[in-house]
């Protein structure tokens, strides 16, 4: 799942003493960013998240001056809900994940780039969700009612689509991609839930519809084949693959959809 | 009154699996929903679920039925669940695994292109479907993309990272609406079974959290063992097989590693106990690494992912090393068969009710559990909605004093000046009740647990927030939800010292058997400002006669009791008989469809009483988390 190695670290020095933690904060949207400096003891076997449970039970500078604790978002803990998303010593991963024993201290945590920046390492990721809106990514059911079951499909269909199902909406595409921002882009993760869907039996018979959300200048034409979203997608999602394949769809449908109508 | 069939507005708190499938529901029937949830719908703690969902669909020609379900789950739970939701849940089960099919979850398959079905434990069936090792995470998507295509059409609002303070209720307790920002508990709702808490047998000891291993990876071939020298400091694949001890296997032959829940952590809890643990620590071996490593990446991929990520090992090729961990809240909210709470206008569904898993949930019984939920609370409170009164010139002033109310406690607590710490109290709670009130219990431990918790939230009122920014903080919210835990911890350690028995998870040594006569009843806690009041409830089981519970051979057919005609409808076909052939190509199961239950629910509807419908799903669970919350389904 994890495409962060996690194991940038080195693990063969004497276990410090400390963990030093650099934090951009922001106190509320339109206000100033600062940096402070908290110091917690060592113990092994921290996560990003431990520490700054940590931290908040005291929440004191590494200078001794008493602070607000800082505030960040977490549920899950096990990278599944893509929420604690950051960027931490310069790359954008989920914090739970990443354990302390592996990185370079001090280690520095910010909020994505991206994104409006709510307060310290929160972020408002909505317009990922409004993405999905835009290109319509669900089955159109009938209804919730009982028809029994759905098509058949062969393992390797499933498999490949439970790769792209896997997204957990976290944004680190977004964050690595350096066209994504200020509305230029939809971005791979609506492309790839476009993929996700389209390779839906029942899911195709909207096709066209997903695709015309995909097809304007902010659409897949956007793309700047930087690859970046590839490598920092932390469930390892075929983006790249994702984004070749739509653009041959949006092609396709480009040239020869008014033909349907 | 509201007019029939006109479009009612709903409100439900809790975006997971059971408060979205209730949007979904009342969308599709032209209602309008707000939504409230702590964190955006798509980041709810269903995403954790990851072994899968059962229902007894009967493609592996086992001769599986809802009935034998609706037996595993009853026995599972050491007849503590009334029988007739636990029923309805099992017969609606193929078609809710069937819907999520048709909403595009990624389903394994097998050659034949059908769901492929795993074993879970508690039962000698294939019953589980399952998406790789996401279960819940696919399922939880599912609903959320339906409930956005709602959502687009403009009849779902959503408020997220809104968290429910509490319910507006009128002079008559009646529900009214909500006061956003949970505690329906002390506002007079009914907490049941409180004390039964599930604690996962295989769990990643951790730093901020037990991780779940999930019991799929049992259900898959699995093996629990511990070497048989105490303290052998061999590495585990250098301890051949003469010399390791698959303690579950020899003490329960019938089902082995899947025997359910709360005995497998028992006797893992004993193991160590003992002093047979891995190299002498609280830690037994769950070795997956003789199974072929395609098959593993496959079925289970996603666990031994995190497991990887977490500790390190590969267990493709290294037995992993776990240790139970606390996971799942039997009890809950009290509803009655059609998920209505006690305070009228209020519904809870999830794991927020108490309603079907008695003493213990079997896995993959949670996730069918809370969409059923969702599904019956939502023609239930359109029914309810179509008879209520409108709350005219009166209801304004309900709910500006609760508003009032409301804020003036979040004043006070910003005002409160102390030099406790909110989260080294909850610390303490968490260990407390971890170390007290989870697996073993003792009455006098119990009652110092107690003696500890009023400590506790006396020093409650000396905390400081700490915060004076009031934008986006969570150290109110937190503080807020700490009042509630504590309250509810005394429910679940006064629950479990007033019940002298073992049953389930809840188990005494010194009262070491069920005692039915006295104790086949649910613990009723109500809240009151000196503490929580108990009562008992009959327990229904008018449906399968009890009996006592035994995993070390196969189960004894269910005997079905007296006056139950439904029942013997579904009789189930004896063990080892025949293969029953699916009904049809498409594996659609007979006369279980959703739309039966939808009219089912008409009908049963009983006397309806006044107030504004309201939809919620409580979060009273958060308990379990001070003790490191782990999850699967």
């Amino acid at each position: 799942m994890s495409t962060h190695t996690n194991g940038n670290a080195k693990t063969n020095r004497m276990p410090p003493t400390h963990v030093e933690i650099r934090v951009r904060r922001r106190e509320r949207r339109d206000a100033a960013p600062y940096w402070e400096e908290f110091r917690i003891p060592y113990r092994p076997n921290l996560n990003i998240i431990s520490a700054l449970m940590e931290i908040r039970k005291n929440p004191v500078t590494k200078d001794g001056r008493a602070t607000t604790p800082p505030v960040w978002d977490m549920n899950c803990l096990e990278q599944v809900c893509g929420i604690c998303t950051m960027v931490i010593n310069g790359k954008v991963r989920q914090s739970c994940s990443a354990l302390v024993d592996q990185l370079e201290q001090p280690i520095t945590l910010e909020p994505m780039s991206k994104f409006p920046n709510v307060r310290d390492l929160v972020v408002d990721r909505s317009e990922m969700f409004e993405h999905l809106k835009r290109v319509k990514a669900w089955i159109e059911i009938d209804g919730t009612h009982d028809l029994g079951a759905g098509p058949r499909m062969t393992q390797d269909e499933v498999a490949e689509r439970y790769t792209y199902s896997r997204c957990m909406t976290c944004g680190c595409c977004l964050e690595a991609c350096p066209q994504y921002g200020d509305g230029n882009y939809i971005g791979p993760q609506a492309i790839a839930q476009v993929r996700l869907m389209n390779m839906h039996p029942s899911g195709k018979m909207t096709r066209d519809e997903r695709l015309e959300g995909i097809m304007g200048d902010d659409g897949i034409t956007a793309c700047g084949n930087a690859q970046n979203c590839v490598r920092v997608c932390p469930m390892s999602i075929p983006l790249t693959k994702a984004i070749y394949e739509e653009n041959r769809e949006t092609l396709v449908h480009g040239l020869f959809g008014w033909l349907k109508r | 009154m509201a007019t029939p069939g006109k479009a009612t507005k709903f409100a439900i708190v809790g975006g997971g699996l059971a408060g979205l499938a209730a949007a979904m529901k009342l969308a599709e029937a032209g209602h309008a929903v707000d939504l409230f949830s702590v964190v955006p719908v798509k980041r709810s703690h269903s995403v954790c679920a990851q072994g899968g969902i059962n229902g007894a669909v009967n493609t592996k020609g086992e001769g599986d039925s809802p009935f034998k379900h609706f037996d595993d789950t009853v026995y599972g739970g050491d007849f503590l669940a009334n029988q007739p939701p636990v029923k309805a849940m099992c017969e609606m089960a193929p078609s809710i695994i069937y819907l999520f099919d048709r909403m595009g979850v990624p389903f394994s398959r097998t050659s034949e292109g059908l769901l492929d079905f795993r074993r879970f434990g508690g039962t000698l069936h294939h019953r589980t479907a399952f998406a790789g090792a996401s279960t819940g995470q696919q399922l939880l998507y599912a609903l959320d993309e339906q409930v956005r295509r709602y959502e687009a059409s403009g009849k779902v609002r959503k408020f997220e990272h809104w968290e429910m303070m509490s319910l507006i209720l009128d002079d008559a307790q009646v529900c009214r609406g909500i006061v956003a920002m949970d505690k329906s508990y002390q506002q007079g709702a009914r907490y049941a079974n409180g004390e039964f808490i599930q604690v996962h047998p295989t769990s990643i000891p951790g730093e901020d959290k037990l991780r779940l291993m999930s019991e799929s990876a049992r259900g898959e071939g699995g093996r629990v063992w511990v070497p048989k020298a105490k303290n052998d400091k061999r590495a585990p694949s250098s301890i051949p097989e003469s010399e390791r001890w698959y303690f579950l296997e020899e003490k329960y032959p019938a089902y082995g590693n899947l025997v359910p829940r709360d005995i497998a952590t028992r006797e893992i809890f004993q193991v160590c106990l003992d002093g047979f643990g891995v190299y002498g620590e609280n830690q037994v071996y769950l070795d997956v690494s003789h199974i072929d490593a395609a098959t593993l990446d496959r079925k289970l991929g996603a666990i031994l992912e995190i497991y990887e990520m977490f500790v390190g090992d590969d267990p493709r090729h290294v037995p992993m090393r776990i240790f139970p961990g606390v996971h799942y809240s039997m009890g809950g909210l009290w509803v009655d068969f059609d998920q209505r709470t006690n305070i009228p206008g209020l519904l809870a569904a999830g794991e927020c009710d108490y309603s079907i898993h008695g003493a213990n949930r079997l896995g993959a019984n949670s996730l069918v559990s809370c969409v059923y939920g969702g599904f019956v609370a939502a023609p239930a409170a359109i029914e309810y909605a179509k008879n209520v009164e409108r709350n005219g010139a009166d209801g304004s002033r309900v709910y500006d004093a609760e508003l009032k109310r409301q804020t003036e406690l979040n004043e006070h607590l910003k005002k409160q000046s102390g030099k406790e710490n909110q989260y080294v109290i909850h610390e303490e709670m968490g260990k407390w009740m971890t170390d007290n009130v989870t697996v073993v219990r003792y009455n006098d431990r119990l009652k110092s647990t107690d003696e500890k918790l009023l400590e506790l939230m006396d020093r409650f009122s000396r905390i400081s927030i700490n915060d004076s920014n009031m934008w986006a903080t969570h150290a109110l919210p937190h503080a807020r939800q700490l009042w509630n835990m504590l309250q509810l911890a005394r429910v679940i350690t006064l629950g479990a010292l007033n019940r002298d028995e073992s049953r389930g998870a809840h188990y005494k040594p010194d009262f070491p058997n069920r005692d039915d006569e006295r104790f086949m009843k649910t613990t009723i806690a109500e809240f009151s400002e000196e503490g929580p009041i108990f009562s008992w409830e009959q327990v229904d089981v008018s449906l399968i006669e009890p009996r006592k519970r035994d995993y070390s051979k196969g189960k004894q057919a269910a005997k079905t009791a007296g006056a139950a005609g439904g029942a013997a409808e579904n009789s189930p076909t004896k063990d080892g008989a025949a293969q029953v052939p699916a009904s049809g190509w498409d594996q659609k199961p007979r006369d279980l469809s959703g739309a039966t239950v939808w009219d089912q629910n008409k009908e049963q509807v009983r006397d309806v009483n006044h107030g504004e419908a309201e939809t919620r799903r409580e979060q009273g669970k958060s308990i379990t988390d001070a003790g490191g919350k782990s999850d699967e389904v």
